[in-house]
This record gives structure tokens, C-alpha cells and sequence, in this order.
């Protein structure tokens, strides 16, 4: 679980319910024992500033080089991305699925919302989701499947070992895209 | 249609899901699009836009108000992370200005001069946010069942002194512990005692937390202090005055970001200690002629 800031408490309340063994990731000694990350949600700028400080990016850009399972959500999905539009023009992101994401492109937070989701092979019916400044996908690569979208734009998507929701899943009481991720992705 | 579903905005979810998203970092106080833009490069997760830090409120006395709307769309404008401003207690007309600028959070805030020595914001008609200070887990309860999605300790805002912060953070977190272990019957009593709904106690009393996530504000001046109101369990840090009335203030700003997400971390806390510059000159308690956390009922 990276816990450089945001939302982490969530999901490893979800991980540990699940009965993973979820560590908090700080800096690279954390990361040398965990097998897959959960990056979470929060401000994207903060985690991309702190990556950088806490001497994290680089050990982690291999990792996930290197196939490592990871599930972003909002900021953690930006993070992930090849490519942020309106973002800080100097947020590098880790290049782990091939997508290109829009930061705050369902607006402010007076526009944040919740809305049941219809998701892709996902049994047990619509996923509610919350959606908090959120993010969705201009463009996706070829090998990029998208499970679930929000008036046309891409809000859930996998490519490989990776998983991205622009919304809050660990927010929902739901945990079948955590088990989802954990079951197929990071087994 | 699965492309269309229907949404519901201001939820009280939506609300309580941007204060979780803000945990782990540093709000900081800022006046003019530029300080906006070196607090965004330091890693702040929000801006409070305001005219004047509280230290120079505090200074200058009269009367403090809402921001002007143009410095609030400036910084709106200059930064692409979330923007807070400051209504006056009770000042439902300010908060409602403040949402149609499309702020992120609005701070129900003892900084500014109340409006209303009686009521706080009915804060579940808005679609925005609010966070509201508190000195005890009473004011805390009553600012939630008014609505609040997140609470911050007060502290004695502009004073660079963290002794009040820590003050009300031990006050709120130790009834909590306390609540923790009363039986069913002592929480009547203590709903009592705490003027507050029993529901929200009996909450507490499952949960062992407060309903909503609690930040602190008011004094935090250094990484030390940042570190110090973490440990003792604020889940974010509200920086007023102690960056931008520091020598170095975008170096300052940096260090209290790291050392809000490494608080346990001694070491690292050392490290962006190290010639740091002054910090800001502060203020002992008893020389104040005007202490602003009492402000609000």
C-alpha cells in the first residue's frame, strides 16, 4: 500500500478484510517486501513530490518495469498513466498502463459524485462508485481493456497486471474489485 | 444504459471523500496566486485562499471577512489542487458565495470575526464541504450533526505556538479513548456532558474514532510540530502563518510535507530540519489579548 499521502486507511481496511497482508510503503526499504501495490487516491501532485523525495520513483518505476501487479485509484491511476493532461506541466507519471487521463475532468469538488456502475464480467450487478475530483481516460492503448465508463469516458480499465478506476472503490462497502484485483491480477 | 448512470452530487460521502483524500498532507494558508503556486510545488494537497494570514489579522485588528471573490478565483486559477476559503461562523451568505465561486471546502472559520453568536451554518444545505474547528469532542460532535465532513483542532491560529493544538488534540482524542471503554449507560452521560446527539456518541463508542476525519490547525510551525500533532493522532496538518512568515518559505513548506508523510520517522524529520532558517517569530500565550478559539458554541 503506497502511504506517501490520501486515502490508505480504506484500502487496507479492504486488503486486510480480504485477507491480504497490506504494509505501508514509504520509502524503497518498504517496497523491497511487498508483491503487488495499491496505489491510493489523494492529491497526485503531493504523491509525485514525495515520490521524488523520498528517493521512491526510481526503485518503484522498476518494479513496475520489472511486471509488479498494481491497482490505482484516482490520484493513484494518474500516477500510473503514460500521459496527464491538465496537470502540472512538470508531473511525470510511471508509465504503467497505457492511457492518457484527464486530471479533475468531472470538475470541481461541487461536481463530485456517486453513481452505480455497470462493470465487465464483474457478477454480482452494478458497482456503486464514488467519484471525487475525479479523473477519466481521454485515450487508451491497444492492449488497454475498458471495463466501465461514465458517459462514454473510460473510469475503469486493465491492462496486464494493472488496474485503474478514476473513482473510490475502496469508498463503497464493495469489494470486488479489490478481490478482483487480487484473485486474478496479484495471485 | 450503462454509459449513462444516474449520479447524485453532495452527498454526504462525496463531502467526507474529498477530507479522506486530503489525509496525510499539509493545507496551507496562502494570499496571493503566488504563494498558491510555490505551496502546489512543495506538495500541499489544498490552499486556503485568504487576504490576510491570521498572524496579520491578529496584528491588525477590526474586523475579518470573507476573502474578495477576484483574489479566490485568482488562486482558483493558479493551482490545479483543491481550494479552500474561510466564511465567517454563521455566516450562511458568505458560504454560499463561497460555493458558487466553485470553491473545494469552505472553512466555517473562528479566524474571521463570527457572524452569529449563537449558530453555526446549517452545513447540510450545501453541496460544498465544510470543516470547522474544534477545542473539545463536544464542539466536534455538534459541528457534525451541523454537517461538517472533517474537523481540525483549533489551536491558537497565528501564534506559531503549538501548545494550544496539542491542548485540544489530547482533549478530543483522549474522551474518545475514554469513550471507548464506557458502558452502554455512561454514554448517555456523556452525551450529556458533552452536549452532543447520543447517536454520534454511541458511534464513537463502536468505531473508536470521530466520524469524520480530523486535521489539525493552529501553531504548527516547524516539521517538528507537523510530526508531534501526527503522532498524537491529526490525520492531516493545517499550516497557516508558519510558512509563509518563516525565512525560507517554500524550503519550509517542503520540509513540513515530508515530515507529514515520514512523522515517525526521526531521522527524516532531522534531515529537512537542517538549516531551515528562522521560523516564524511566535507568540506566547499570555501575552494575547484575544484568544480565537473560543469563538464558536
Amino acid at each position: 500500500m503506497l502511504a506517501l499521502q490520501g486515502a490508505t486507511r480504506p484500502h487496507v481496511e479492504v486488503l486486510s478484510a480480504l485477507g491480504a497482508d497490506p504494509v505501508e510503503v514509504r520509502t524503497p526499504d518498504d517496497l523491497n517486501v511487498v508483491d503487488a501495490l495499491v496505489l491510493p487516491g489523494g492529491e497526485s501532485t503531493t504523491m509525485s513530490f514525495l515520490l521524488d523525495s523520498s528517493g521512491l520513483r526510481a526503485p518503484l518505476q522498476a518494479r513496475l518495469d520489472d511486471g509488479m501487479p498494481a491497482f490505482g485509484t484516482c490520484a493513484g491511476m494518474i500516477l500510473l498513466a503514460t500521459e496527464v493532461l491538465d496537470g502540472r506541466p512538470d508531473q511525470e507519471s510511471l508509465d504503467a498502463i497505457d492511457i492518457t487521463v484527464r486530471r479533475n475532468a468531472f470538475g470541481r469538488q461541487r461536481d463530485s459524485f456517486e453513481a452505480d456502475l455497470d462493470v465487465e464480467g464483474l457478477a454480482g450487478g452494478r458497482f456503486h462508485a464514488v467519484f471525487i475530483r475525479a479523473p477519466f481516460v481521454e485515450r487508451t492503448g491497444e492492449d488497454v481493456e475498458v471495463l466501465a465508463s461514465v458517459s462514454g469516458h473510460p473510469v475503469l480499465c486493465r491492462s496486464g497486471r494493472v488496474l485503474v478506476s478514476s473513482f473510490h472503490p475502496e469508498l463503497s462497502d464493495d469489494l470486488r474489485l479489490h478481490q478482483l484485483f487480487l484473485e486474478e491480477m496479484a495471485a | 444504459m450503462s454509459d449513462q448512470p444516474t449520479s447524485t452530487t453532495g452527498t454526504f460521502r462525496v463531502k467526507r471523500g474529498l477530507a479522506e483524500m486530503l489525509k496525510g498532507g499539509v493545507i496551507m494558508d496562502v494570499v496571493t496566486p503566488e504563494q498558491a503556486k510555490i505551496a502546489e510545488d512543495a506538495g500541499a494537497v489544498s490552499v486556503m485562499a485568504l487576504e490576510r494570514v491570521p498572524s496579520d489579522i491578529r496584528r491588525d485588528g477590526g474586523v475579518a471577512r470573507m476573502s474578495d471573490p477576484a483574489l479566490i478565483e485568482g488562486i482558483k486559477a493558479t493551482v490545479t489542487i483543491p481550494v479552500m476559503a474561510k466564511a465567517r461562523i454563521g455566516h450562511f451568505a458568505e458560504a454560499q458565495v463561497l460555493e458558487s465561486l466553485g470553491v473545494d471546502f469552505v472553512d466555517e472559520s473562528e479566524v474571521l470575526t463570527p457572524a452569529d453568536e449563537a449558530h453555526h451554518i446549517d452545513k447540510w444545505a450545501f453541496t460544498v464541504p465544510f470543516v470547522c474547528g474544534a477545542t473539545n469532542l463536544g464542539e466536534a460532535l455538534r459541528r457534525i450533526s451541523e454537517g461538517a465532513a472533517m474537523i481540525r483542532s483549533k489551536g491558537e491560529a497565528g501564534t506559531g505556538n503549538i501548545v494550544e493544538a496539542v491542548r485540544h488534540l489530547r482533549s478530543i482524542l483522549g474522551d474518545i479513548r475514554k469513550i471507548g471503554v464506557a458502558d452502554e449507560a455512561e454514554l448517555f452521560e456523556w452525551a450529556k456532558r458533552l452536549q452532543a446527539p447520543l447517536p454520534l456518541v454511541q458511534e464513537i463508542a463502536r468505531t473508536g474514532e470521530l466520524p469524520v476525519p480530523m486535521f489539525c490547525a493552529g501553531g504548527i510551525a516547524t516539521p517538528a510540530d507537523a510530526s508531534l500533532v501526527m503522532q498524537l493522532g491529526a490525520q492531516s496538518v493545517f499550516v497557516g502563518s508558519g510558512i509563509f512568515k518563516s525565512e525560507d518559505p517554500p524550503r519550509m513548506a517542503r520540509a513540513i510535507v515530508e515530515a507529514t508523510t515520514h512523522f515517525r520517522d526521526p531521522s527524516i524529520i532531522a534531515k529537512v530540519s537542517k538549516g531551515l532558517g528562522e521560523a516564524m517569530k511566535g507568540l506566547e500565550m499570555a501575552q494575547l489579548e484575544v484568544k480565537l478559539a473560543d469563538r464558536g458554541w
